[in-house]
């Protein structure tokens, strides 16, 4: 995350125009209806500031992401659905505003690559304790001496 | 002078890094005891050059000598000592050499401590982290040179980012870095041990140091990191699922994992071939981390494109280290002999269950970091992968194996007895269900999965010192009995114990802070009060005031709990004056019960300020929990069994054990 130093020093040269920037959530974008506002909050954590590090709106302080934070109350006083809402900042905005992509054909990979590793290190795992366990199996038997010689072995205790 | 001093040594160190990397190389394959013993003096120095170049460079920070380009652009002389010599790690070309040092720090560390080890393993270790300084030392040459100079030498420098200017993130970058290229150990012993084809136990005990101490530092850098981010970003996030987190979130993962797999390698000789892919991978996150990060591929793919020199440089470094590693492993590791065999449920079969869900974790932070810049790149779509997509994907791993820690350390190897560990972890269980069940009665608001989560930090901490009850036997034995155990007891078995009870620490710290952090968003007059979590904060005013290389509006508020003073909080808002950019520097009140965190807005048109409040809950033991964790390490470290020279008894057994029997 120190790391996050050298995307920061690029953030903030994107971010030249915000001489002293603003913060997330002003007193003045807040919605009188409590249940409205809740909503917003909810719909702006899954809503992506554009120009920022995988910031959502509802944490950025750039003036990009009040101006949808402003949208998204807007449309909400307007009487939209939260899914509308969304599809209607999708429409502008592309799906890159979506903090948690679609499930369409060009995310498949994205969204089963956990799985299949999970199966695949798990059916790994299994092969190779069964193999294992086979290879003990054909051990050769002891010999005559040698069970002779465990018994003595183990008659001594 | 100075600088070019500098650079001088930095030239030589890659010198003498080929020769590191050629001569022992040959030695070993011809068992040539003159060209192996070039190994450890060149790595020593190396370690001297490169230190020379690094103290040159902060030589030039610290005396604001301007007529060196890097200095210019990331320095001021108005700037405090701290942020002077923090600078010289602050931008990419320093933060390279800082880099070569660590790593050279290492090897030159293996060649000092290391005389109990095989001359050929030492040998192929010392030239295989030669081959990577000097990989890293021909990209500062020729694309990174920190030591170019301006003529004419400008009369001031432009500063440091701002945001940058704070004390822990002055030291931030160090730990991580050491935590990162300490993994360059493991990497290296891997790399050694199949150019040898064989590998032991006694191998698992050698690397294992190397790597807990990287292990350590990458956790406390991780840490630092995220507790900066808290109180500097203004609105009390901890972690953000960004990319740059992501690239040191990897190699921690795996690292977790390759720790808990050398030690099966190391006491049951098991595991072996994919202990040696662990190493391989940890460290291949870590070139990725950097190549993330340095090539200014995660801003955008077509930044990457527009200046590629530095970014097709550490891909082809990439490319070189974890192709060769993987072509050399796919050759040779079919030759190391499989050890001991287990039953599924054993102390050996926990450890697999781990390393299966760490690492499958770790591929989930992977595929969510990397999946939208190849998608851009290849088909120029764009998405954003976030926190929902990781709470989805990473989560449902990492709660499993949460659940499993305790399990662990109470089985036998071999063979466990899965109903006998249940029995001894019995009051661990009751009582982290005693206090999930009391938090969701007391629960007024926030997820009713919670208490559970709450439940589980308080199962790991419980967990981890029931370990410790039954192993001293406290409750079965006389007192004497108990404390000759507690003494006799290894490190090893507390340093476990404080890691996992650590791990319980952060998770309700996360936990805590997530689900009931309360928040007020105002615009507060002078003279007005506001309340927050059974604190009453009256605003007091805003007054201005000069630092070193700021200006700084503060507000002022008095903090008084049931009519009794508590403290005084003063946010402020900085102005850096030669940056042209500013900070916000939230107002954060400590208690045991969580943080007030005060930030100052901005000054609205009625003459009122918009001002933000929080009450984190418990939010500090995310870290206090990831230095419990760095303690547990540490006691780990100091275990006799891992301390320097011990393993020397093993040594003859090594030489006389060739690996495919």
């Amino acid at each position: 995350m120190a790391l996050r130093l050298a995307s920061l020093v690029l953030a903030l040269a994107i971010a030249v125009l915000a001489a002293v920037p603003a913060y997330a959530v002003e007193p003045d974008e807040v919605l009188q209806d409590p249940a409205l506002e809740a909503r917003a909050r909810e719909i702006s954590e899954g809503l992506r500031c554009l120009v920022c590090q995988n910031q959502s709106i509802d944490d950025s302080e750039a003036p990009l992401a009040k101006d949808l934070r402003v949208l998204v109350r807007e449309r909400l006083k307007a009487g939209d659905s939260d899914e509308q809402i969304v599809d209607f900042i999708v429409a502008r905005y592309g799906e890159f505003v979506l903090l948690k992509p679609r499930f369409e054909a060009h995310t498949l990979l994205l969204w089963f690559a956990t799985p299949a590793v999970f199966l695949a290190a798990l059916l790994i795992i299994a092969l190779a304790y069964r193999r294992r366990s086979a290879a003990a199996q054909n051990l050769a038997p002891l010999s005559v001496t040698e069970k002779r010689r465990l018994k003595r072995l183990l008659g001594q205790r | 002078m100075i600088a070019e001093t500098g650079h001088y040594a930095l030239i030589l160190a890659l010198g003498i890094a080929i020769v590191q990397m050629l001569l022992p190389l040959i030695g070993a394959r011809y068992r040539d005891q003159q060209l192996m013993a070039v190994a450890a003096p060149a790595a020593q120095l190396q370690f001297v050059l490169i230190a020379i170049a690094f103290m040159a460079l902060m030589t030039a920070y610290v005396t604001s000598d301007f007529s060196v380009e890097n200095v210019w652009r990331n320095s001021h002389s108005a700037k405090p000592l701290l942020y002077k010599i923090s600078g010289v790690w602050g931008n990419h070309e320093g933060s390279m050499v800082l880099w070569v040092l660590i790593l050279a720090l290492f090897g030159a560390a293996v060649a000092t401590f290391g005389s109990n080890l095989p001359g050929e393993l030492k040998a192929n270790v010392l030239a295989v982290q030669g081959s990577i300084a000097a990989a890293f030392l021909l990209f500062i040459v020729t694309t990174s040179n920190p030591f170019v100079r301006l003529d004419p030498a400008p009369f001031d420098g432009n500063g440091l980012n701002p945001v940058l200017q704070d004390p822990a993130l002055a030291f931030h970058p160090p730990f991580l870095y050491t935590g990162y290229v300490g993994f360059s150990m493991a990497f290296s012993f891997a790399v050694a041990a199949l150019i040898d084809g064989r590998i032991d136990a006694a191998w698992a005990r050698w690397v294992r140091p190397w790597t807990l101490a990287a292990w350590m530092c990458l956790t406390l850098g991780i840490a630092m990191g995220s507790w900066w981010a808290y109180y500097e970003l203004g609105w009390g996030g901890f972690w953000f699922w960004d990319p740059v987190e992501n690239a040191s979130f990897m190699p921690w993962l795996a690292g977790t994992a390759l720790l808990h797999s050398a030690l099966v390698m190391e006491k049951r000789d098991a595991l072996k071939v994919w202990t040696i892919l662990l190493a391989i991978i940890t460290f291949s996150l870590s070139l990725m981390g950097t190549f993330l990060v340095r090539s200014g591929v995660l801003t955008s793919v077509h930044a990457f494109a527009i200046d590629p020199a530095r970014g097709i440089f550490i891909l082809a470094i990439m490319g070189v280290f974890i192709g060769g590693a993987l072509t050399l492993f796919a050759w040779r590791a079919p030759l190391l002999a499989q050890g001991g065999l287990f039953a599924p449920i054993s102390r050996e079969g926990s450890l697999v269950l781990n390393n299966l869900l760490l690492t499958t974790a770790c591929a989930a932070v992977f595929v969510g970091t990397l999946y939208p810049l190849a998608l851009e790149a290849l088909t120029g779509d764009k998405i954003s992968v976030g926190a929902p997509f990781f709470n989805l994907t990473f989560a449902p791993l990492i709660l499993p194996l949460l659940i499993a820690v305790p399990f662990g350390p109470m089985l036998a190897w071999k063979r466990g007895d899965l109903l006998a560990a249940a029995q001894r972890l019995m009051a661990a269980a009751c009582l982290a269900l005693a206090v999930a069940v009391l938090v969701l009665a007391f629960r007024q608001r926030g997820p009713w999965l919670a208490p559970f989560g709450i439940g589980l930090g308080v199962w790991l901490i419980a967990g981890a010192l029931s370990e410790l009850v039954y192993r001293v036997k406290l409750l079965d034995a006389s007192r004497s009995e108990t404390w000759r155990r507690l003494r006799n007891l290894p490190r090893s078995a507390y340093g476990t114990a404080l890691a996992h009870a650590g791990l319980g620490i952060v998770v309700i710290g996360i936990v805590a802070t997530t689900a009931w952090r309360s928040e007020a968003i105002l615009a507060l007059k002078p003279g007005e009060t506001a309340e927050i979590a059974g604190y009453t904060l009256a605003f007091k005013g805003v007054a201005p005031h000069q630092g070193p290389n700021y200006r700084e509006r503060v507000a002022l508020f008095e903090v008084t709990r049931d009519g009794e003073a508590v403290t005084k909080l003063a946010p402020s808002k900085r102005e850096f004056t030669v940056e042209r950019s500013g900070t916000t520097e939230a107002g954060i009140h400590p208690s045991w019960r969580g943080d007030l965190y005060a930030v100052l807005g901005d000054q609205l048109k009625d003459g009122g300020y918009s001002i933000r409040l929080y009450f984190n809950p418990l939010v500090r033991l995310i870290w206090i929990g990831a230095v419990v964790m760095f303690v547990g390490g540490a006691f780990s470290l100091s275990d006799r069994r891992l301390r320097v020279g011990v393993p020397r008894r093993a040594q003859a057994k090594v030489a006389a054990v060739p690996a495919g029997e």
